[in-house]
């Protein structure tokens, strides 16, 4: 599973320290005022954070889960569809 | 695995409809990946209840998630961060046979856990003390909405913002609640010498649903405390 | 390993049900065959409670007049019978009796995946049964089995929670078994057993637990803010507050569209294999008819709102479901072709499961093709809540699903059994069944396109006729119904001991004894052959042994 061991920790370590800065960055982002695009860059933090877990502390990244990766990325096609076709009754509403 | 092969008629941990332990680990994992599938869509659900209010109800929700407090907000964020580190040391350790690391960091795990719990504990009776916990004495009266001085918040939309965060929360509580009792198993076997570097999977699949639920959080925490936090 | 000339045995080998005898080696039994038994019982436990409520329901609309039952009561009998048919008894049906004996079975292994959560899984769906149960005993429910908000959260005064929950547990019976199934599948296929050569049956299996997986959660989760909005008066979906009731429906029928894809896929997997084997060849086109099961999967989440076209969703909304909802027809209807391209130039035998098979396609066709008048907004908008489409639903149903569920039934009883049916009596209980469903359900049609709505107990008079032939057909299909009922269970006692592959049929699981052995095989199968090798089946003399009078 785990190639060098202190090759692994320290990839470990990085993406923790990583992830705390992410946090921080996500935290002080909120407070400029970007508009619309406060929350495309709050949820864009979120989703890299999440990436980072998923490949590096879940081990997604690897050859052997590829059907795992793709259980991921299926389940996340249908939450979008969940999402994008419920959007387009509500964003299509003419009425308030 | 040349040690896998030989002990496979012998190894204890081979449950009988398997062919040989490799086998058993994948069936473990895929097993564990797709209920982690089940859980994006059990989210889902209320992620998707939560777009379509956050778009109808901006101004109010806005107000609404001022209320809560970022600082603490954050620690939590922090506080699960470092301990899907915990974790990811812990499956170290049993793959490497390091018995006392792999427990020392289930431990830690538990304490960084349980410490979450804390911390919500005290958010939630926040809540409670300044009524926002949706039901009959519900109150929100007179809160600005941020950007529009001269705006009132709708108490009403607010309350459907507090309820969807109790139950967004909430859940995500359970989960963790469900995690810890997952780790206090970990440990004990652990402790019981159950795990080796042939042997973890438990370890590894227990660490994919703490991570999991980490990544629940770190989606949670900016779309509920983060959502129009500009002066 | 047996070849379809094998000897009836004399002397009752080792299997699975004799292995060991007491209730505790039922109920704490992790052999996935004992568990679908556990389970055959359970559902058709169910099926009588749910078909009890459709006979009130019938013999109130046998008069124009309100006369048997107080409006309350009939919204709880029609609500109860919904519930108690969709959740518990079609939903698990196929793939919890059926799927669970023969999946493994049929790719080559011991058993599925996970069999301690197999055996979870039968006990969730007992407590959720328990759970639905008592919350009929005290009271009931009346919301309708689609409990639409805020009638369910804020005006109903029934047991909309208990109900609630009660679905909510045996949801997660079906992701569970969902989740055994996709695992199996992929990881313990035989030496040999590719994708290619995977009965269609599994196909159908692995597209209906990818519903499950991914549908289940989601009502699930519907029914926790329902339960919260009740109960702790987290007002999500409230007007009141400004709350969005069609939001509730969204969410509802995300799920509960997809969940009619997983009562019919695991029937069209179970009509592959019947048409196949009284055909005597290979399934015209299988990589079609195996994608378009994934297709019917993938499509079918995407077209849910064409529930709520006159609802109040937008318009654009209504437009770009009733698009989707047209494409995902078309999956279903390539297999109906590609059924019907096996049994051209095919050696037809009409054995019980076959007629089935015939009535199925039949059926579901009907069943199907009205589903397209209903996808069509203008169509809809006049027979929307009307019984034309609880007779659409119906012919897909019963029509499709249980029509499907008895062929498969049939088909492998001497092998779940070890005996054989009497086939006379099947025949005749098969013919029962198809009139009497023909006339039940076809003059609801005409009522729903005439006028009649759905869910009402009282009707003008000029709609009595209909309703009263829908009745007497309802009456009759109880018939053909009872009738396997009795002759399944004469069958353990007093049937033919079955051989090996009675029908000289394709698949694994034909390959080992009838009843199989607790391990499934003596010895593991390595797979060198293609699925529905009829070629060289065909070269035997078939059904050499035939079961039953011809």
């Amino acid at each position: 599973m785990s190639a060098h061991p202190s090759s692994s920790l320290k990839l470990y370590f990085g993406i923790w320290i990583t992830l705390l800065a992410c946090t921080g960055l996500t935290v002080w982002a909120a407070s400029l005022d970007l508009g619309r695009f406060n929350a495309a860059v709050a949820l864009t933090i979120a989703t890299f954070k999440a990436i980072l877990v998923a490949l590096f502390f879940m081990h997604l990244k690897g050859a052997s889960e590829k059907l795992s990766k793709l259980v991921v990325v299926a389940s996340l096609f249908f939450l979008l569809i969940l999402l994008a076709l419920s959007m387009s009754d509500y964003a299509t509403r003419t009425w308030t | 695995m040349p040690d896998s092969q030989l002990t496979a008629a012998h190894n204890p941990a081979l449950l009988h409809h398997f062919a040989e332990p490799q086998q058993q680990r994948d069936a473990a994992s895929l097993g564990t990946w797709v209920f982690l599938g089940t859980e994006i869509m059990f989210f889902g659900g209320l992620f998707c209840t939560y777009l379509v209010y956050r778009r109808g109800y901006f101004g109010d929700w806005g107000a609404a998630s001022k209320t809560l407090d970022v600082t603490l907000g954050a620690t939590n964020t922090a506080v699960l961060i470092c301990s899907s580190l915990t974790v990811v040391l812990a499956v170290w350790a049993a793959q490497t046979g390091r018995r006392r690391l792999l427990i020392g960091n289930l431990l830690a795990t538990l304490v960084l856990g349980t410490a979450f719990l804390g911390i919500k504990g005290i958010e939630y009776k926040e809540k409670f003390e300044k009524h926002h916990v949706p039901g009959a004495s519900f109150q929100f009266n007179n809160v600005m909405i941020p950007g529009h001085p001269d705006q009132y918040a709708n108490p009403s939309h607010a309350e459907i913002f507090f309820a969807l965060y109790f139950v967004m929360t909430g859940l995500h509580a359970l989960h963790m609640i469900v995690g810890i009792g997952i780790f206090i198993w970990l440990t004990v076997m652990a402790w019981k010498g159950r795990f080796t570097p042939e042997y973890n999977t438990p370890v590894e699949m227990g660490g994919l649903y703490w991570h999991f639920v980490d990544i629940i959080w770190i989606y949670l925490f900016p779309l509920l405390y983060l959502i129009d936090r500009h002066p | 390993m047996s070849m379809a000339t094998a000897s009836i045995p004399t002397v009752e080998r080792e299997n699975y049900l004799n292995k060991h005898y007491g209730v505790g080696s039922w109920l704490f039994t992790t052999d996935h065959k004992r568990i679908a038994l556990l389970y055959l019982l359970s559902i058709t436990f169910f099926f009588f409670i749910g078909g009890f409520f459709a006979l009130l329901i019938r013999l109130e609309l046998l008069t124009p007049a309100g006369d048997l039952v107080q409006a309350d009561s009939y919204n709880k009998l029609f609500t109860m019978h919904g519930m108690v048919m969709v959740f518990f008894f079609l939903i698990p049906s196929i793939p919890a009796v059926l799927g669970n004996f023969l999946v493994p079975l049929m790719i080559g292994a011991k058993d599925l995946a996970f069999p301690k959560i197999n055996l979870l899984s039968w006990y969730l769906y007992i407590i959720g049964g328990v759970m639905m149960l008592h919350c009929m005993l005290t009271g009931g429910v009346d919301t309708g089995w689609t409990f639409y908000v805020p009638f369910s959260t804020a005006f109903s005064n029934t047991k909309v929670v208990e109900a609630g929950l009660a679905i909510f547990v045996a949801g997660f019976s079906s992701i569970l078994t969902g989740l055994n199934f996709v695992v199996t599948i992929h990881r313990l296929r035989a030496p040999g057993m590719s994708w290619s050569r995977l009965p269609l049956f599994i196909w159908a299996h692995y597209a209906t637990s990818i519903i499950q997986l991914l549908g289940t959660p989601v009502i699930a989760i519907t029914l926790v803010l329902v339960a919260a909005e009740r109960a702790l008066h987290l007002g999500i979906f409230d007007p009141k507050l400004g709350g969005d009731p069609l939001l509730f429906q969204h969410l509802f029928w995300f799920y509960s569209h997809p969940a009619v894809y997983i009562m019919i896929l695991p029937s069209m997997g179970i009509i592959s294999e019947i048409i196949a084997c009284f055909s005597r060849k290979r399934i015209f086109g299988y990589s079609f008819v195996a994608f378009s099961s994934i297709a019917i999967a993938v499509f079918g989440f995407l077209v849910w709102a064409h529930h709520m076209f006159v609802a109040g969703i937008s318009v654009y909304a209504a437009l770009v479901f009733s698009l989707l909802s047209y494409l995902v027809a078309v999956p279903s209807a390539v297999k109906v072709f590609n059924w019907t391209a096996t049994m051209y130039k095919g050696s037809i035998y009409y054995d019980a499961p076959m007629l089935y098979a015939f009535g199925f396609l039949g059926l579901f066709t009907v069943g199907g093709l009205t589903g397209l008048f209903l996808a069509a907004l203008g169509i809809d908008v006049h027979v929307t809540d009307t019984y034309f489409v609880i007779a659409h639903f119906h012919y897909i149903m019963v029509g499709g699903a249980v029509m499907g569920y008895l062929g498969g039934m049939h088909f492998w009883w001497p092998k779940i059994s070890g005996r054989l049916y009497p086939e006379g009596w099947a025949k005749l209980a098969a013919l029962i069944v198809f009139i009497g469903f023909n006339l039940t359900f076809f003059p609801q049609f005409i009522l729903g396109y005439i006028g009649m709505p759905r869910r009402y107990y009282q009707y003008p008079p000029e709609f009595q006729v209909l309703n009263v032939l829908s009745t007497a057909g309802a009456t009759i299909l109880g018939v053909g119904y009872l009738l396997p009922m009795v002759y399944f269970l004469w069958s353990m006692r007093y049937g033919k001991p079955a051989p090996d592959n009675p029908w000289n049929a394709a698949g694994l699981e034909w390959k080992t004894a009838s009843p199989p052995p607790t391990f499934n095989f003596d010895e593991e199968p390595v797979v060198t052959w293609e699925a529905y090798n009829y070629d060289e089946l065909n070269r035997f003399p078939v059904k050499e042994e035939t079961p039953v009078a011809r």
